[in-house]
Protein backbone atom coordinates (compact mmCIF):
# COMPACT_ATOMS: atom_id res chain seq x y z
CA UNK A 1 0.00 0.00 0.00
CA UNK A 2 1.02 3.61 -0.07
CA UNK A 3 2.70 5.27 2.84
CA UNK A 4 0.04 7.01 4.65
CA UNK A 5 1.26 10.69 5.90
CA UNK A 6 -0.19 10.65 10.04
CA UNK A 7 0.18 13.90 10.70
CA UNK A 8 -3.33 15.61 9.27
CA UNK A 9 -4.87 13.45 11.57
CA UNK A 10 -4.60 15.00 14.28
CA UNK A 11 -4.47 18.91 13.09
CA UNK A 12 -8.60 19.07 14.06
CA UNK A 13 -7.61 17.98 17.49
CA UNK A 14 -4.49 20.49 17.73
CA UNK A 15 -7.00 23.29 16.29
CA UNK A 16 -10.31 22.17 18.65
CA UNK A 17 -9.81 24.22 21.56
CA UNK A 18 -9.02 27.62 19.63
CA UNK A 19 -12.94 29.63 18.99
CA UNK A 20 -11.96 31.66 15.90
CA UNK A 21 -9.14 31.43 13.42
CA UNK A 22 -8.17 35.22 11.67
CA UNK A 23 -6.21 34.62 8.53
CA UNK A 24 -4.30 37.77 7.57
CA UNK A 25 -3.67 37.49 3.57
CA UNK A 26 -2.01 39.92 1.46
CA UNK A 27 -1.09 38.59 -1.96
CA UNK A 28 1.52 41.08 -2.92
CA UNK A 29 4.69 41.50 -0.73
CA UNK A 30 5.42 44.99 1.39
CA UNK A 31 1.85 45.36 2.10
CA UNK A 32 1.73 45.34 5.83
CA UNK A 33 0.60 41.84 5.74
CA UNK A 34 2.77 40.85 8.72
CA UNK A 35 2.93 43.98 10.61
CA UNK A 36 -1.04 43.81 10.47
CA UNK A 37 -1.30 40.24 11.82
CA UNK A 38 0.87 40.75 14.90
CA UNK A 39 -0.29 43.83 15.66
CA UNK A 40 -3.81 42.27 15.98
CA UNK A 41 -2.87 40.09 17.74
CA UNK A 42 -1.08 42.29 20.38
CA UNK A 43 -4.58 44.36 20.26
CA UNK A 44 -6.67 41.04 21.01
CA UNK A 45 -4.65 39.68 24.05
CA UNK A 46 -4.23 43.39 25.29
CA UNK A 47 -7.99 43.08 25.16
CA UNK A 48 -7.96 39.89 27.48
CA UNK A 49 -8.71 37.45 24.93
CA UNK A 50 -6.74 34.19 24.94
CA UNK A 51 -4.65 34.81 21.36
CA UNK A 52 -1.91 33.13 19.52
CA UNK A 53 0.12 33.94 16.41
CA UNK A 54 1.27 31.82 13.96
CA UNK A 55 3.95 33.20 11.54
CA UNK A 56 3.36 31.12 8.12
CA UNK A 57 4.96 33.33 5.66
CA UNK A 58 7.93 31.01 6.19
CA UNK A 59 10.58 32.42 3.55
CA UNK A 60 9.30 35.85 4.69
CA UNK A 61 9.20 35.37 8.91
CA UNK A 62 9.15 38.54 10.29
CA UNK A 63 6.23 38.50 13.09
CA UNK A 64 9.39 38.01 15.72
CA UNK A 65 10.84 41.59 14.40
CA UNK A 66 7.26 43.00 15.17
CA UNK A 67 6.92 41.60 18.24
CA UNK A 68 10.66 42.02 19.60
CA UNK A 69 10.87 38.04 20.48
CA UNK A 70 13.83 37.06 21.43
CA UNK A 71 15.68 33.95 23.35
CA UNK A 72 12.34 32.03 22.77
CA UNK A 73 11.44 28.39 22.00
CA UNK A 74 8.41 26.37 22.36
CA UNK A 75 8.58 24.11 25.36
CA UNK A 76 7.70 20.39 24.52
CA UNK A 77 5.30 18.66 25.94
CA UNK A 78 3.70 15.67 24.40
CA UNK A 79 4.11 18.30 21.11
CA UNK A 80 5.20 21.92 21.40
CA UNK A 81 3.77 24.63 23.29
CA UNK A 82 4.12 28.15 21.81
CA UNK A 83 6.57 30.47 23.82
CA UNK A 84 3.74 33.28 24.81
CA UNK A 85 4.94 36.83 24.60
CA UNK A 86 2.78 40.14 26.13
CA UNK A 87 0.23 37.48 26.10
CA UNK A 88 0.23 36.56 22.54
CA UNK A 89 0.96 32.04 22.06
CA UNK A 90 3.64 32.21 19.19
CA UNK A 91 4.78 30.20 16.83
CA UNK A 92 7.07 30.76 14.09
CA UNK A 93 9.95 28.97 11.86
CA UNK A 94 12.41 31.05 12.95
CA UNK A 95 12.54 28.81 15.87
CA UNK A 96 14.31 26.58 14.15
CA UNK A 97 16.40 28.68 11.35
CA UNK A 98 18.33 30.45 14.11
CA UNK A 99 17.00 33.30 11.99
CA UNK A 100 18.99 32.03 8.54
CA UNK A 101 17.22 31.85 5.28
CA UNK A 102 14.78 28.64 4.43
CA UNK A 103 15.10 27.89 1.17
CA UNK A 104 12.22 25.45 0.62
CA UNK A 105 10.34 24.83 -2.54
CA UNK A 106 6.00 25.21 -2.43
CA UNK A 107 5.70 21.12 -1.46
CA UNK A 108 8.69 21.32 1.24
CA UNK A 109 6.58 24.64 2.99
CA UNK A 110 3.76 22.81 2.82
CA UNK A 111 5.13 19.87 4.54
CA UNK A 112 6.94 22.22 7.42
CA UNK A 113 3.40 23.61 7.64
CA UNK A 114 1.62 19.79 8.38
CA UNK A 115 4.39 19.47 11.02
CA UNK A 116 4.18 22.33 13.11
CA UNK A 117 0.30 22.09 12.41
CA UNK A 118 0.60 18.22 13.67
CA UNK A 119 2.53 18.93 16.56
CA UNK A 120 1.85 22.52 18.41
CA UNK A 121 -0.12 22.76 21.01
CA UNK A 122 -2.50 25.82 21.52
CA UNK A 123 -4.86 24.77 24.11
CA UNK A 124 -7.65 27.00 24.89
CA UNK A 125 -7.64 30.50 22.62
CA UNK A 126 -10.00 33.04 21.85
CA UNK A 127 -8.38 33.72 18.88
CA UNK A 128 -5.56 32.36 16.40
CA UNK A 129 -4.18 34.93 13.84
CA UNK A 130 -2.54 33.37 10.92
CA UNK A 131 0.16 35.35 9.26
CA UNK A 132 -0.58 33.88 5.96
CA UNK A 133 1.88 32.35 3.10
CA UNK A 134 2.13 35.21 0.49
CA UNK A 135 -0.11 34.61 -2.44
CA UNK A 136 -2.23 31.03 -2.99
CA UNK A 137 0.16 28.08 -3.35
CA UNK A 138 0.29 24.77 -2.11
CA UNK A 139 0.91 26.01 1.21
CA UNK A 140 -1.92 28.53 1.30
CA UNK A 141 -4.25 25.93 0.18
CA UNK A 142 -3.12 23.35 2.77
CA UNK A 143 -3.46 25.87 5.74
CA UNK A 144 -7.01 26.60 4.50
CA UNK A 145 -7.94 22.97 3.99
CA UNK A 146 -6.37 22.24 7.39
CA UNK A 147 -7.16 25.43 9.50
CA UNK A 148 -11.25 24.98 8.70
CA UNK A 149 -13.47 27.66 10.02
CA UNK A 150 -10.98 30.12 9.34
CA UNK A 151 -11.89 33.82 8.47
CA UNK A 152 -10.13 35.94 6.02
CA UNK A 153 -8.77 39.62 6.92
CA UNK A 154 -7.59 40.71 3.03
CA UNK A 155 -5.04 43.65 3.32
CA UNK A 156 -3.87 45.63 0.59
CA UNK A 157 -2.15 49.23 0.20
CA UNK A 158 -3.97 52.10 -2.63
CA UNK A 159 -1.79 50.32 -5.31
CA UNK A 160 -3.82 49.61 -8.37
CA UNK A 161 -1.62 46.53 -8.61
CA UNK A 162 -2.60 45.17 -5.19
CA UNK A 163 -5.85 46.32 -6.17
CA UNK A 164 -6.15 43.94 -8.90
CA UNK A 165 -4.43 41.26 -7.31
CA UNK A 166 -6.96 41.88 -4.26
CA UNK A 167 -9.89 41.19 -6.11
CA UNK A 168 -8.51 37.90 -7.46
CA UNK A 169 -8.12 36.63 -4.18
CA UNK A 170 -11.50 37.31 -2.92
CA UNK A 171 -12.77 35.70 -6.02
CA UNK A 172 -10.51 32.96 -4.81
CA UNK A 173 -11.78 32.55 -1.43
CA UNK A 174 -15.82 33.20 -2.49
CA UNK A 175 -14.74 29.98 -4.84
CA UNK A 176 -13.33 27.95 -1.85
CA UNK A 177 -16.23 29.49 0.41
CA UNK A 178 -14.14 30.86 3.07
CA UNK A 179 -15.52 33.48 4.71
CA UNK A 180 -13.93 37.10 4.27
CA UNK A 181 -14.32 39.54 7.25
CA UNK A 182 -12.83 42.02 5.06
CA UNK A 183 -10.42 44.04 3.68
CA UNK A 184 -7.96 46.70 5.35
CA UNK A 185 -6.28 49.36 3.33
CA UNK A 186 -2.61 49.58 4.44
CA UNK A 187 -0.38 52.88 3.59
CA UNK A 188 -3.93 54.41 2.76
CA UNK A 189 -4.11 58.10 2.37
CA UNK A 190 -7.99 58.35 4.27
CA UNK A 191 -10.00 57.62 0.95
CA UNK A 192 -10.42 53.98 1.16
CA UNK A 193 -12.77 53.03 -2.26
CA UNK A 194 -13.94 49.47 -1.59
CA UNK A 195 -12.04 48.33 0.87
CA UNK A 196 -13.76 48.03 4.38
CA UNK A 197 -11.39 49.98 6.51
CA UNK A 198 -8.37 52.04 6.07
CA UNK A 199 -5.28 52.17 7.98
CA UNK A 200 -3.69 55.41 7.57
CA UNK A 201 0.28 55.63 6.63
CA UNK A 202 2.04 56.01 10.17
CA UNK A 203 5.32 57.28 10.02
CA UNK A 204 5.99 56.72 13.50
CA UNK A 205 5.33 52.84 13.22
CA UNK A 206 8.78 52.28 11.67
CA UNK A 207 10.30 52.85 15.50
CA UNK A 208 8.15 50.99 17.19
CA UNK A 209 8.36 47.59 15.85
CA UNK A 210 10.28 45.32 17.99
CA UNK A 211 8.32 47.30 21.11
CA UNK A 212 4.93 46.23 21.64
CA UNK A 213 3.89 48.78 24.13
CA UNK A 214 5.23 51.26 21.63
CA UNK A 215 3.45 49.67 18.90
CA UNK A 216 0.41 49.67 20.29
CA UNK A 217 0.25 53.33 21.30
CA UNK A 218 0.84 53.99 17.29
CA UNK A 219 -2.10 55.69 14.99
CA UNK A 220 -1.27 52.55 13.06
CA UNK A 221 -2.47 49.96 16.31
CA UNK A 222 -5.26 52.68 16.69
CA UNK A 223 -6.72 52.30 13.11
CA UNK A 224 -6.14 48.82 12.88
CA UNK A 225 -7.97 48.16 16.13
CA UNK A 226 -10.93 50.56 14.96
CA UNK A 227 -10.86 48.43 11.60
CA UNK A 228 -11.06 45.13 14.04
CA UNK A 229 -13.98 46.45 15.80
CA UNK A 230 -15.82 47.76 12.23
CA UNK A 231 -15.31 44.19 10.87
CA UNK A 232 -16.44 42.14 13.75
CA UNK A 233 -13.56 41.01 15.55
CA UNK A 234 -13.46 42.71 18.42
CA UNK A 235 -17.20 43.44 19.77
CA UNK B 1 9.14 14.65 23.98
CA UNK B 2 7.36 16.15 20.78
CA UNK B 3 7.24 12.50 19.75
CA UNK B 4 4.22 12.18 21.65
CA UNK B 5 2.60 14.24 19.04
CA UNK B 6 4.12 12.16 16.11
CA UNK B 7 2.45 8.80 18.52
CA UNK B 8 -0.90 10.01 18.41
CA UNK B 9 -1.10 11.23 14.92
CA UNK B 10 0.07 7.28 14.19
CA UNK B 11 -2.56 6.22 16.34
CA UNK B 12 -5.56 7.99 14.82
CA UNK B 13 -4.72 7.63 11.32
CA UNK B 14 -4.31 3.64 11.78
CA UNK B 15 -7.31 3.53 13.41
CA UNK B 16 -8.80 6.03 10.49
CA UNK B 17 -7.48 3.68 7.58
CA UNK B 18 -8.83 0.31 9.31
CA UNK B 19 -12.47 2.13 9.11
CA UNK B 20 -12.15 2.98 5.95
CA UNK B 21 -10.87 -0.29 4.94
CA UNK B 22 -13.93 -1.62 7.05
CA UNK B 23 -11.36 -4.03 9.28
CA UNK B 24 -13.13 -5.13 12.58
CA UNK B 25 -10.55 -5.50 14.93
CA UNK B 26 -6.86 -3.22 13.70
CA UNK B 27 -4.14 -5.50 14.46
CA UNK B 28 -1.28 -4.77 13.04
CA UNK B 29 0.58 -1.07 11.85
CA UNK B 30 3.93 -0.92 10.31
CA UNK B 31 5.39 2.45 11.05
CA UNK B 32 8.19 3.56 9.31
CA UNK B 33 10.68 6.59 10.65
CA UNK B 34 12.74 8.67 8.28
CA UNK B 35 16.24 8.67 9.47
CA UNK B 36 15.97 12.06 9.11
CA UNK B 37 13.94 13.01 11.68
CA UNK B 38 15.84 11.24 13.74
CA UNK B 39 13.23 9.90 16.42
CA UNK B 40 13.73 8.99 19.49
CA UNK B 41 12.47 5.20 19.46
CA UNK B 42 12.03 4.86 23.07
CA UNK B 43 10.11 7.57 23.90
CA UNK B 44 7.82 6.99 20.56
CA UNK B 45 6.95 3.08 21.28
CA UNK B 46 6.32 4.26 24.99
CA UNK B 47 3.68 7.09 24.04
CA UNK B 48 2.48 4.19 21.49
CA UNK B 49 2.13 2.06 24.84
CA UNK B 50 -0.09 4.83 26.84
CA UNK B 51 -2.06 6.27 23.94
CA UNK B 52 -2.71 2.66 22.38
CA UNK B 53 -5.20 2.10 25.59
CA UNK B 54 -7.31 5.87 25.06
CA UNK B 55 -7.86 5.82 21.38
CA UNK B 56 -11.31 3.21 20.93
CA UNK B 57 -10.20 0.61 18.19
CA UNK B 58 -6.38 0.89 18.84
CA UNK B 59 -6.33 -1.10 21.85
CA UNK B 60 -5.51 -4.92 20.33
CA UNK B 61 -2.39 -3.26 17.57
CA UNK B 62 1.05 -3.70 17.47
CA UNK B 63 3.54 -1.28 15.93
CA UNK B 64 6.29 -2.53 13.87
CA UNK B 65 9.06 -0.10 13.76
CA UNK B 66 11.34 0.50 11.02
CA UNK B 67 14.20 3.00 9.90
CA UNK B 68 14.41 4.37 6.54
CA UNK B 69 17.92 5.98 5.69
CA UNK B 70 17.72 9.34 4.11
CA UNK B 71 18.53 10.07 0.72
CA UNK B 72 18.80 13.17 -1.32
CA UNK B 73 19.14 14.53 -4.68
CA UNK B 74 20.90 17.81 -5.57
CA UNK B 75 18.25 20.20 -7.65
CA UNK B 76 21.40 21.84 -8.98
CA UNK B 77 23.96 19.29 -10.23
CA UNK B 78 21.41 16.11 -9.85
CA UNK B 79 24.05 14.32 -6.95
CA UNK B 80 22.51 11.76 -4.91
CA UNK B 81 24.07 11.84 -1.60
CA UNK B 82 22.80 10.31 2.16
CA UNK B 83 22.63 11.76 5.22
CA UNK B 84 25.35 10.03 6.41
CA UNK B 85 28.60 12.71 6.60
CA UNK B 86 26.55 15.75 6.22
CA UNK B 87 27.87 18.21 9.07
CA UNK B 88 25.32 19.72 11.50
CA UNK B 89 25.79 21.10 14.90
CA UNK B 90 23.77 19.54 17.69
CA UNK B 91 20.92 22.26 17.84
CA UNK B 92 20.75 22.05 13.78
CA UNK B 93 20.15 18.24 14.62
CA UNK B 94 17.58 19.25 17.41
CA UNK B 95 15.98 21.59 14.87
CA UNK B 96 15.84 19.59 12.12
CA UNK B 97 14.50 16.75 14.45
CA UNK B 98 11.23 19.25 14.93
CA UNK B 99 11.16 20.20 11.40
CA UNK B 100 12.61 17.55 8.84
CA UNK B 101 12.65 20.58 6.23
CA UNK B 102 14.83 22.63 8.39
CA UNK B 103 17.53 20.34 6.63
CA UNK B 104 17.18 22.92 3.69
CA UNK B 105 18.65 25.49 5.70
CA UNK B 106 21.66 23.90 7.73
CA UNK B 107 22.82 20.93 5.06
CA UNK B 108 23.95 21.37 1.46
CA UNK B 109 24.48 19.27 -1.45
CA UNK B 110 28.24 17.72 -0.67
CA UNK B 111 29.55 18.21 -4.45
CA UNK B 112 27.89 21.60 -5.11
CA UNK B 113 27.12 23.12 -1.79
CA UNK B 114 23.85 23.82 -2.81
CA UNK B 115 20.79 24.11 -0.60
CA UNK B 116 18.25 23.69 -2.80
CA UNK B 117 17.80 19.73 -3.22
CA UNK B 118 14.83 17.11 -2.81
CA UNK B 119 14.33 14.75 -0.14
CA UNK B 120 14.06 11.63 -2.03
CA UNK B 121 13.46 9.51 1.23
CA UNK B 122 13.84 8.97 4.72
CA UNK B 123 11.90 12.02 5.96
CA UNK B 124 9.88 11.69 9.11
CA UNK B 125 7.22 9.15 10.64
CA UNK B 126 4.55 7.72 7.85
CA UNK B 127 2.51 4.46 8.37
CA UNK B 128 3.89 1.48 5.50
CA UNK B 129 0.94 -0.88 6.22
CA UNK B 130 -1.52 -1.78 7.96
CA UNK B 131 -3.31 -5.37 9.38
CA UNK B 132 -6.47 -6.21 10.70
CA UNK B 133 -9.62 -8.93 10.62
CA UNK B 134 -12.34 -8.07 8.17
Amino acid sequence: MTAIDPRPSVIADRLSGVKRVIAVTGWKGGIGKSVTASTLALLLARRGFRTGLFDLDFAGASDHLVLGAKGLFPKEEKGLEPPVLEGVSFMSVVFFSENKAVPLRGANVSDAIIELLAITRWGELDFLVLDMPPGINDAALDVMRFARGAEVLAVTTPSVLAHDVLERSLELYRKLKVPVLGVVENMSAGRHGTADAAIRTDPALEKALGRPEALLKTAFAGDLARAAGKLGIIG
Amino acid sequence: MHEWALAESVIKSAVAHAGEQKLRRLKETGVVFGELQDIDREIFSFALEELRAQVPGAAACSFKISVEPAAFRCKACSHEFPLKGLKKTKDESEFIHFVPEMAHTFLKCPKCKSPDFEIIRGRGVSISYIKGEK
